[in-house]
């Protein structure tokens, strides 16, 4: 009687469990589904109307008859982009070879070196993460004013070139680089530059190329402060010139988009080369603060 | 735990040569970091005790701070604010908390999800701002187009200054539906959603994966249910990853301001239209600031936003405090 009983029960089970799990993983998916959609759409839509003509866009025609790739080149004439973007690019490397060189040095020392008063400068490093952006916009305007720097390059280089958060960072992450290292190079006359050189950036490569990226999303994305210490479009960088660009443009809507698909595709094209490192260095600074 | 451990060690004293070269080391971000950063501080303090248009013109003590607080345009302002920041960051959190656990069950192409809800976060808030002001448009955006294809009333979006709750009311015919955030606020607002879901669910994802399996196994051999399984182990030990995001979120709402400017510009032209309806603490600032070059009364505005968020951040750290549990 029990052999008989346990088959038909365990059938029985199965069954409605089988119903039940494929609900919720039809549910699932298109939770999933519709949310990559919604993720997506504004992107798949900006690139559609980038190639409508001016009729189109006025008559409200989802999708082109042609495409019209002419609207490309007539946005990059109808603005300084080629400036823009040399611009940004030069900016952002700067800002990263800036940002690196310091907080690599800075994280070093208070990782491995000894010297007097080191927690207490670095815990003066960390009470400046808790001064917001808006507090300091100003102060900051008038001290480049004052340097002379206003509309210049090194306006917009020099601030970004350390960052507590980065220095935090990269601290953490070199001091679980085993002190016995140091020790055994300290042994064969290793100087500290040495070994930060040729033993510490090595090993430390996956945080270094995170904080290279969380330096060259803030310099490329960066729009309020360039705004606002320039003033000539040859020393702007793109978000402020696709900015300018919106407010001339305005009723051209296929070249605006033409534009931010000029601004936007290329930035989405090097995060899918660097996602993995990308995320990584997202979860973990997100897991760490 | 290593970190702690090592900290602890017991440190050798100081050689002469090793401290100076640790000076040079941190000489470069020293100087960056106190030019930029520590002194703006007790800068914008004393900026903001004086009467300041392009130039300083006399110390005017707390003038400027009673100019402020006595200010209607602060007061909307701060509404807008408190608005923006209950509108966007429960729903911000809650929607990414649950892309976040879909996709931690074994669900097939979770790395092509994850990439494509992570987009909105790569690119530029003015390009994918003004897009979306675009996408708005009232007259040929998509967003109006599909509304009237499935028969509901087409809206003005970032040209409506009236409350959403007003709009429902006239909508549905319920009279004492009244106010709330503008329609051209929440418009921004779902533009901030779209924008922070993937980044949150990213850091969700990681808070997930540290949560040890041998919890849930012994869970389920005492009979939990799914529900039961997300409330009893996945909420308490997911509550720091909850606790770091929502804080992150609040200042970043507190703060928000590049895709307000955009957005508002390119609907209407004004930054902080219609009717300052998305006139953010931010935004009054930036009018203080840029527009007018009252800057005594701009870093009054900055430094009462700073204390602002810190009591929040203050008040968050407390409810933490009593809330949030820590697995070591």
């Amino acid at each position: 009687m029990r052999m008989t009983a346990i088959p038909a029960r365990r059938a029985r089970v199965t069954w409605s469990w089988y119903v039940r799990a494929s609900t919720v993983q039809l549910i699932m998916y298109a939770v999933l589904i519709i949310g990559a959609l919604i993720a997506m759409f504004p992107f798949i839509w900006m690139i559609i109307t980038s190639f409508k003509s001016y009729g189109e866009v006025a008559s409200g025609r989802f999708f082109p008859r042609e495409l019209r790739w002419w609207n490309y080149i007539e946005a990059w004439n109808a603005a300084p982009f080629a400036r823009y973007f040399m611009n940004s690019i030069f900016i952002a490397i700067t800002t990263i070879v800036g940002d690196l060189v310091t907080g690599v040095l800075a994280a070093y020392a208070f990782a491995r070196m000894e010297f007097p008063g080191r927690d207490t400068i670095f815990f003066l490093f960390l009470a400046t993460l808790m001064v917001p952006g808006e507090l300091t916009v100003l102060p900051n305007f008038l001290t480049i004013r004052w340097l002379g720097w206003y509309n210049t390059y090194q306006a917009q280089i020099i601030p970004f070139a350390a960052s507590v958060f980065h220095i935090f960072l990269l601290r953490q992450f070199f001091m679980n680089i085993p002190r016995d290292y140091w020790d055994a190079a300290l042994l064969d006359g290793c100087t500290h530059f040495r070994y930060l050189i040729s033993v510490v950036v090595p090993l430390s490569r996956a945080a270094i190329v995170t904080v290279a990226l969380l330096s060259f999303i803030g310099s490329w994305n960066a729009f309020l402060w360039p705004l606002i210490v320039t003033s000539s479009e040859k020393m702007r960088p793109i978000q402020v010139g696709l900015r300018s660009f919106v407010t001339e443009q305005a009723t051209q809507t296929q070249l605006m988009m033409a534009a931010a698909t000029m601004v936007i595709v290329p930035i989405i094209i090097f995060y899918l080369f660097t996602q993995k490192q990308f995320t990584q260095g997202i979860a973990t600074t997100g897991l760490k603060g | 735990m290593v970190q702690a451990a090592m900290a602890k060690k017991r440190r050798p004293p100081w050689r002469r040569g090793e401290a100076v070269m640790g000076f040079i080391y941190i000489l470069p971000a020293t100087i960056i970091l106190g030019v930029f950063h520590f002194w703006p501080m007790f800068y914008a303090v004393y900026i903001s005790l004086h009467r300041w248009r392009v130039v300083r013109q006399g110390f005017v003590g707390l003038e400027n701070y009673e100019w402020v607080l006595t200010s209607p345009k602060f007061w909307n302002s701060l509404k807008v604010t408190v608005y923006y920041v209950v509108g966007t960051v429960p729903i911000q959190l809650a929607l990414s908390l649950l892309l976040a656990y879909i996709l931690f069950q074994k669900v097939r192409g979770r790395e092509v999800f994850r990439t494509i809800y992570f987009l909105p976060y790569v690119t530029s808030t003015i390009a994918s701002g003004a897009v979306f002001a675009w996408m708005f448009n009232p007259n040929t955006g998509p967003i109006n187009q599909f509304l009237a294809s499935i028969g509901l009333t087409p809206q003005r979006w970032l040209l409506e200054p009236r409350g959403i709750f007003t709009l429902m009311g006239e909508a549905w015919g319920i009279p004492w539906l009244q106010g709330g955030p503008s329609l051209a606020l929440v418009t921004i607002m779902i533009f901030v959603i779209w924008f922070w879901v993937g980044y949150d669910a990213t850091i969700f994802l990681a808070g997930l994966g540290a949560i040890p399996y041998e919890l849930y196994e012994a869970a389920q051999i005492d009979g939990a249910n799914r529900w039961q399984q997300f409330r009893h182990i996945t909420l308490p030990l997911l509550s720091p990853t909850i606790f770091f995001l929502s804080l992150v979120a609040m200042i970043g709402a507190f703060k928000a301001f590049n895709h307000i400017f955009i957005m508002t510009e390119a609907a209407a032209g004004t930054v902080g239209g219609p009717l300052n309806t998305t006139t953010t603490v931010t935004v009054f600032f930036f009018q203080n600031f840029y527009d007018t070059p009252t800057y005594g009364k701009a870093a009054a505005i900055a430094f009462v936003l700073f204390i602002i968020i810190l009591i929040f951040s203050l008040l968050q750290n407390w409810v933490a405090s009593k809330r949030v549990f820590y697995m070591e």
